[in-house]
């Protein structure tokens, strides 16, 4: 919460080129709040939104300086494993990242979700039903290596996407709690380990 | 008709056992090839034809408090004009000073005409009572339209306004996901899994998505108007649920039938 007051006076000082239109954006939003209802366990406020996703509501992205702004920000939400161990299962892993359900108005709970890693990425040798919104980590692991750097950099991005480019495309799963810490162990044992399928053929 | 939709349920099969046996490096292209392999097939028997078939005899079967047919009803050419009517729509109509697109407009219809309380259709799920009568409607009424091209009037100030506001919602980014329309149709050439997704910023992409809906689903074997695709795609992007005919799902119509504009409308289509 706090991180949205600080972005909150960012903001305020660059106007978005479409809230020039105030009268506009008023309608826009007073449409929005009569258009939407909650269903199941999706609660209308879901659709409320927080400053940095409004910021990026354009088909452009924002000013550098509010890019940085909210990168800095959003890098501060990373939790890193309390007990420094960043690697759980490669096979559960896989099933994670095939998985895309989750925090629909159909799901029945919104603490059993995939990864959907695949809507997106190239992961694996012999998943050939991947999407391509997301760039290819295809052999991941083998080729950047295990480095701490590495490492804890691609932790940090499943954890917080947006840390690293505020407009990403890709969720904020461990920020937004879509995914467990366990979790997203499982999905870095399957983008590092030598014999997950990522990386051996 | 039986034996069309018999024909449609093997093509089916088909595919299904294509995709297991098929080697991996050629199946996203192949699964591609096979769609279009089997609309092909289809060509002279869309199974959406069956519930056109309803919708014309609905149309003219007397109903409501004013026990009156639809036959009266004006989608913007005139009372009674079908032909060519969806292709122009959304519209913006003097008479309920209101931007609507199709189904909102055969809402104001069977109320007015029919006396029908369209208020149930918020409560009532896809494919049942009240809302099975309007696809069947929707079907019959698009289905005049095939063949035309996408050619939505947007000289009305209510229009341009409509469209700024769609062109907004497009690109309105919330929920779980951080998800906006544009996280999975603001690119040219990408695919979620192995499904294309298209660009609908674009005239392309916009003509080939607003022109080829409402249309009939494969994978369920069932007729999906337009409220229940862009229903569907929020759905995906996490939000909480588009109110039925409300104005967004109104507004992000007009912005992809302009978008669209001038592309050929091939409804109802037929989809994965
Ligand atoms: C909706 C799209 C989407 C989903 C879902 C998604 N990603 Fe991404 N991901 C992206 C995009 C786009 C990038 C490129 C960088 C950017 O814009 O943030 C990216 C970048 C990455 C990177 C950094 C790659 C690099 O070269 O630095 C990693 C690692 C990654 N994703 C892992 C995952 C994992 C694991 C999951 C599933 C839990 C996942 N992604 C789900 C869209 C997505
Ligand atoms: C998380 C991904 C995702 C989001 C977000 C999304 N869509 Fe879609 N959309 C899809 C997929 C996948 C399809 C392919 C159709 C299917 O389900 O078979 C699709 C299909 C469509 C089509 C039909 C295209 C065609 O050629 O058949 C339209 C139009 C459309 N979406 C509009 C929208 C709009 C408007 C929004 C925002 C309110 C939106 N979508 C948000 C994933 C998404």
């Amino acid at each position: 919460m706090k991180k949205m007051i600080t972005i909150a006076a960012i903001l305020a000082v660059t106007p978005l080129a479409w809230a020039a239109d105030d009268a506009l954006y008023a309608d826009f939003k007073a449409m929005m709040d009569a258009s939407f209802r909650s269903k199941g366990i999706v609660d209308k406020y879901r659709m409320y939104q927080l400053d940095f996703q409004k910021a990026c509501s354009q088909d452009k992205d924002p000013s550098a300086k509010v890019m940085q702004a909210i990168e800095a920000e959003q890098l501060k939400t990373i939790r890193y494993p309390a007990d420094g161990q960043y690697f759980g299962d490669w096979k559960q892993g896989e099933k994670i990242a095939t998985s895309g359900k989750g925090l629909t108005w159909k799901d029945k709970t919104p603490h059993n979700n995939g990864g959907g890693c695949y809507n997106c990425h190239q992961l694996s040798h012999h998943e050939i039903a991947y999407g391509t919104i997301g760039t290819s980590l295809l052999e991941y692991g083998k080729q950047r290596g295990n480095s701490d750097e590495v490492v804890k950099y691609t932790w940090g991005k499943i954890y917080n996407a947006k840390a690293f480019n505020a407009c990403s495309r890709m969720p904020r799963n461990g920020d937004a709690e879509i995914l467990t810490e366990q979790q997203m162990k499982h999905l870095m044992a399957y983008l590092f380990d030598p014999n997950s399928p990522v990386n051996k053929k | 008709m039986r034996n069309r939709t018999a024909q449609f349920v093997m093509a089916a099969g088909m595919i299904a056992l294509n995709v297991t046996t098929w080697s991996p490096s050629a199946l996203a292209d192949a699964a591609t090839d096979e769609i279009a392999k089997y609309r092909e097939m289809l060509a002279d028997g869309n199974p959406s034809e069956l519930v056109a078939a309803q919708g014309e005899e609905l149309w003219k079967v007397k109903r409501g408090t004013k026990n009156a047919t639809l036959e009266q009803c004006d989608l913007g050419l005139g009372p009674g004009v079908i032909k060519g009517a969806s292709a122009q729509l959304p519209r913006y109509f003097k008479d309920t000073g209101r931007v609507q697109d199709l189904e909102t407009r055969l809402m104001t219809c069977m109320e007015t005409l029919q006396g029908i309380d369209t208020k149930e259709l918020n409560k009532t799920k896809w494919g049942k009572g009240e809302m099975e009568k309007m696809e069947a409607l929707v079907a019959y009424v698009v289905t005049e339209s095939n063949g035309h091209k996408i050619n939505v009037d947007m000289r009305p100030a209510q229009m341009k306004k409509m469209y700024e506001l769609g062109k907004m919602a497009f690109f309105y980014r919330g929920g779980a996901m951080d998800f906006s329309c544009a996280t999975c149709h603001g690119q040219p050439d990408k695919r979620i899994r192995l499904q294309d997704l298209p660009d609908l910023r674009e005239h392309k992409g916009a003509a080939a998505g607003w022109g080829s809906w409402p249309a009939y689903r494969v994978s369920n074997g069932q007729f999906w108007t337009m409220q229940h695709r862009l229903n569907d795609c929020y759905r995906q992007q996490r939000f909480p649920e588009p109110i039925y005919g409300s104005d967004v799902t109104i507004a992000l119509s007009v912005y992809l039938a302009a978008n669209g504009n001038g592309g050929p409308v091939l409804t109802p289509g037929l989809k994965r």
